[in-house]
């Protein structure tokens, strides 16, 4: 299993030294100064340089999936550095351990961490590069260094006015420090008011070469002499095994050279063959017609209802699972209390079926293995491979690309495995290509859910005990790795929080408990992922429809209900408070209890705390929605989102990822759904896996709370907040309570008919 | 062998009459800019200009575009001046993952070639066929309405 050792940026130093091409900086870990001085060492590629025309390159270790992250670390590099913004570029590392994440200690990028967890490390580097440069500048000017400052990729003299470029200093070559760890942490930053860069909707550095087709993506890598491969994929996601590969009709096909059957050591697939070619029409034209025969294993049968059945069992066993949350005794507050609620809350089984299908380009080379592709997780992807090929990790080079969509599907690593195992076979390059049928297949899903909430009221509605018990497959406990695992409150072991987060809510209850407990079947029969938001996109599905369900049964205002929770009381000073504010502001934007809607009609609120506790985004959503009473069916007219994300780097860039993941969180309410039968899921391209499309977006009104607190992610809890912000419309429009993701007209008309 | 006219320049390729011109232009001629998304014309990753008409590259045989002028991303608009629309998917910060923005600009280009000033329902119209998995839809039709209020003002219409 990969290593991941969790580093600290308090054992490292900064270094500011010449290269080959300009002048170089970066972190290095305190014993390997004496190594990174020297030049070959020290080469170009660290955390950023600056050539000698003066252009900046930053190194930006997290992957760029859209979200603008790596103009978002030039712009805080450039705001302590004092560069000019047109000399920023963006460059995308290998897989080295010194492009590694300083709080997470590998090549990974989710969770929405990476402004937060990387600002003031970008920034320390910025602004030590600034001041070394002064130091030089200053020198050239024959001045004091006391006596300048730094503006706009210039040093200056602040009496005379006498300038240097940046460009010159790193001409001159002499430049170079070393900053010890107490020293980079004795720099002052610049305070908010002295921003001129984080704040401004500066224009993305990755947009210009998406516009013209010249953005490289992992699928347009090209290689002399390298073949394709197809996969073809077993009939069920997990558990197959290859008796038979009969090639007679895929030989007779123009440019056949291969069918490799994988025997995959690391598991990450099972019954996978590759059907390589000398061009890509062709691997696929062999692989329809490679006749394969399979032992199809253990998981053949299982079907969504399977799932659902084991996780109810597993629910009903008091002793199954282990606890997130354990506050008070919610026994017996509920066993007491004057009235008591239950519910079931369901989600299916989603994709992420990102538009650039998985894909890698593996070659060797000296020793050394190749693979170029966009991944999420360099760090275990690399070592995959290289458990995949039986060779020592450091010799599996991993190059980076920009991602056509990552969404958490490009965290897997199983691309890689079929790509290096096919190239090792027929000695070349191999390029492999999924088909979007077999990217859809074999996706690492959005697990299936089922949650069962019971809660308690006392003789006024107030809410005063909670149980949550989460049941499904743990995505990141799949990964093995124990750093990215949580011990739980009964010390039953380590659980995995990416399945719960979410659940432990910043609303006051005294008496609450959350169980999290892994459905194992689910966990073999469909290996599951992590979907852009994780958990809170179904923790807060279950726990904002039953507050809603809650507020109703006491005849009380939702809005007032939540806010009456998010006291502040406790743990939960500051953050409940600043979720109010969010909420009061959707709800005001959206004309809660003010505007007049039309027959059928009807404005639901959701607010939630994603992603983690501890890195929570305050976000709040109201949507409008008009149901049909004849037949269930149902629109939605208007998304209204606010959002507190602490400092906003890029507005603009803030701005699209919410637009982007409001209509994900609308797209995973309405639209997406990966059902599983036979082992297989039922899904095979965008016919019947159906995002949303351009016909169907909903206005979207879009507040961003930007204040000094630290910087908060953005990317992923505008998805969490829509699902319950929906249905709690509709249960206003028309009076039908929804509980299972994702909400059909079906299931709205069924309800308006039991109601009568 | 088989003649292409690519963006203007006659190439002989190596491939069979039925081979999909997405795969005839992408790995064949290496013009990348053109994207392979679900190769059954469900979501226009693809789409590439035959005689000036948008079409599914990954769903157009390579021999039914001999004679015809093939125009992909690469050749929309001449080095150095860009398509009005590639300059309002600028102004608008379109793309997010970018890769389904090239098919999305083809097939915008060919619904403003026959009208400068559609409507918002032609727009969605038009468009409905172009999934983009980050949904960047709303800008999409932002840069639409200003690409054609460019071209209108160019045109003195």
């Amino acid at each position: 299993m990969t290593h991941i050792e969790r580093t600290s940026l308090r054992r490292r130093s900064f270094i500011v030294g010449a290269s080959a091409t300009g002048l170089a900086f970066g972190y290095v870990a305190a014993n390997g100064i004496k190594d990174a001085l020297a030049a070959n060492a020290f080469g170009p590629t660290s955390w950023y340089s600056i050539a000698p025309d003066g252009s900046v390159t930053v190194m930006v270790g997290k992957a760029e999936m859209g979200q603008h992250v790596s103009s978002a670390m030039c712009q805080i590099v450039a705001e302590e550095l004092e560069a000019d913004w047109s000399k920023m570029k963006i460059a995308l590392p290998e897989n080295d351990p010194k492009y590694n994440d300083p709080v997470l200690g590998a090549l990974i990028t989710g969770g929405s961490w990476s402004v937060r967890m990387n600002f003031e490390t970008m920034s320390r580097a910025g602004a030590a590069g600034r001041i070394t440069l002064i130091e030089a500048g200053a020198g050239l000017l024959g001045v004091p260094f006391s006596e300048c400052r730094a503006s706009n990729s210039q040093v200056i003299h602040s009496k005379t006015g006498k300038k240097v470029s940046y460009a010159k200093i790193v001409a001159d070559g002499k430049a170079s420090k070393v900053w010890t760890a107490d020293e980079l942490k004795a720099i002052t930053l610049k305070t908010p008011d002295q921003y001129r860069l984080v704040g401004q909707s500066v224009p993305q550095l990755d947009i210009p070469s998406k516009i013209d087709g010249t953005a490289k993506f992992g699928i347009d890598a090209m290689m002399p002499g390298m073949l394709y491969g197809k996969p073809v994929m077993p009939p069920v996601r997990y558990g197959a095994k290859v008796t038979k590969v009969d090639d007679g009709d895929a030989k007779k096909v123009k440019g056949f050279v291969r069918a490799v059957t994988l025997d995959d050591k690391t598991a990450t697939t099972s019954g996978w063959v590759v059907v390589v070619a000398t061009t890509y029409e062709g691997a696929k034209a062999a692989a329809d017609v490679l006749n394969v025969t399979y032992d199809k294993g253990p998981y053949a049968n299982v079907s969504d209802q399977t799932l659902i059945d084991e996780a109810r069992k597993l629910q009903a066993d008091a002793s199954a699972g282990q606890l997130f949350v354990s506050q008070g005794d919610p026994a017996q507050a509920i066993g007491g209390a004057a009235k008591t609620f239950e519910a079931e809350y369901l989600t299916s089984i989603n994709i992420h079926a990102p538009l650039e299908p998985m894909n890698a380009l593996a070659y060797e080379q000296g020793g050394v293995w190749h693979i170029h592709t966009g991944n999420q997780f360099a760090t275990r992807t690399g070592g995959i491979a290289a458990d995949a090929l039986g060779v020592d990790p450091k010799n599996v080079v991993l190059q980076q690309y920009f991602m056509g969509g990552g969404f958490g599907r490009r965290l897997d690593a199983d691309m890689v495995v079929p790509a290096v195992l096919a190239a090792k076979a027929v000695g070349k390059p191999v390029k492999l290509i999924y088909a979007r049928e077999d990217d859809m297949a074999m996706d690492f899903t959005r697990p299936l859910t089922v949650q069962k909430v019971k809660a308690g009221v006392d003789a006024d509605g107030k809410l005063i005990g909670l149980q949550h018990d989460v049941v499904c497959a743990w995505p990141t406990a799949r990964w093995g790795i124990p750093g990215f695992l949580t011990p739980s409150v009964d010390k039953k072991g380590p659980l995995d929080s990416f399945t719960v987060n979410g659940a432990d809510f910043w609303y006051t209850v005294p008496n609450h408990r959350v169980r999290a407990i892994l459905n194992e079947l689910a966990q073999h029969a469909t290996p599951s992922g992590q979907l852009r938001s994780v958990a809170p996109g179904w923790t807060f599905w279950a726990v904002e429809s039953m507050i809603d369900e809650l507020a109703h049964a006491a005849g009380k205002d939702p809005v007032d209900y939540r806010l009456a929770l998010l006291d502040g009381a406790g743990a939960n000073a500051g953050g409940a408070k600043k979720l109010a504010n969010a909420l009061r502001t959707a709800a005001g934007r959206a004309g809660w209890g003010s505007a007049t809607l039309p027959k059928n009609s009807g404005i639901g609120i959701a607010c939630v705390s994603s992603q983690e506790r501890a890195t929570a985004t305050w976000t709040a959503c109201a949507a409008n929605v008009e149901v049909n009473p004849a037949n269930g069916e149902f629109t939605v007219k208007r998304l209204t989102i606010a959002m507190d994300l602490g400092t906003v780097v890029n507005p603009d860039g803030v701005k699209a990822q919410i637009e982007g993941s409001a209509l994900w969180g609308m797209s995973l309410a309405l639209f997406e759904k990966a059902p599983l039968k036979d082992g297989a899921l039922q899904v095979s391209n965008f016919g019947d896996y159906t995002p949303l499309r351009m016909s169907e977006m909903p206005d979207l009104d879009i507040s961003i709370i930007a204040n000094n607190d630290p910087p908060s992610g953005c990317g992923e809890p505008g998805v969490t907040v829509v699902a319950p912000a929906i249905a709690n419309a509709i249960f206003n429009a028309c009076g039908v309570r929804v509980r299972s993701l994702p909400i059909t007209a079906a299931a709205v008309r069924d309800g308006l008919k039991a109601k009568g | 062998m088989l003649t292409l006219t690519v963006n203007g320049q006659a190439k002989q390729v190596d491939v069979e009459n039925d081979t999909p011109l997405l795969w005839v232009i992408r790995e064949h001629l290496q013009m990348t800019g053109t994207k392979f998304g679900c190769g059954a014309g469900l979501c226009g990753a693809c789409t590439v200009h035959l005689d000036g008409v948008a079409v599914r590259s990954c769903q157009t045989a390579a021999k039914d575009a001999v004679g015809k002028k093939v125009t992909t991303i690469e050749g929309l608009a001449p080095a150095g001046q860009p398509h009005a629309l590639q300059v309002a998917w600028a102004a608008e910060q379109v793309p997010q993952c970018g890769y389904c923005q090239s098919g999305q600009i083809m097939q915008a280009a060919s619904l403003l070639s026959k009208n400068n000033d559609p409507t918002k329902a032609e727009i969605v119209a038009h468009m409905d066929g172009n999934l983009c998995r980050c949904m960047t839809y709303g800008r999409i039709q932002r840069a639409i309405v200003r690409a054609a209020a460019d071209m209108r003002a160019k045109s003195g219409s």
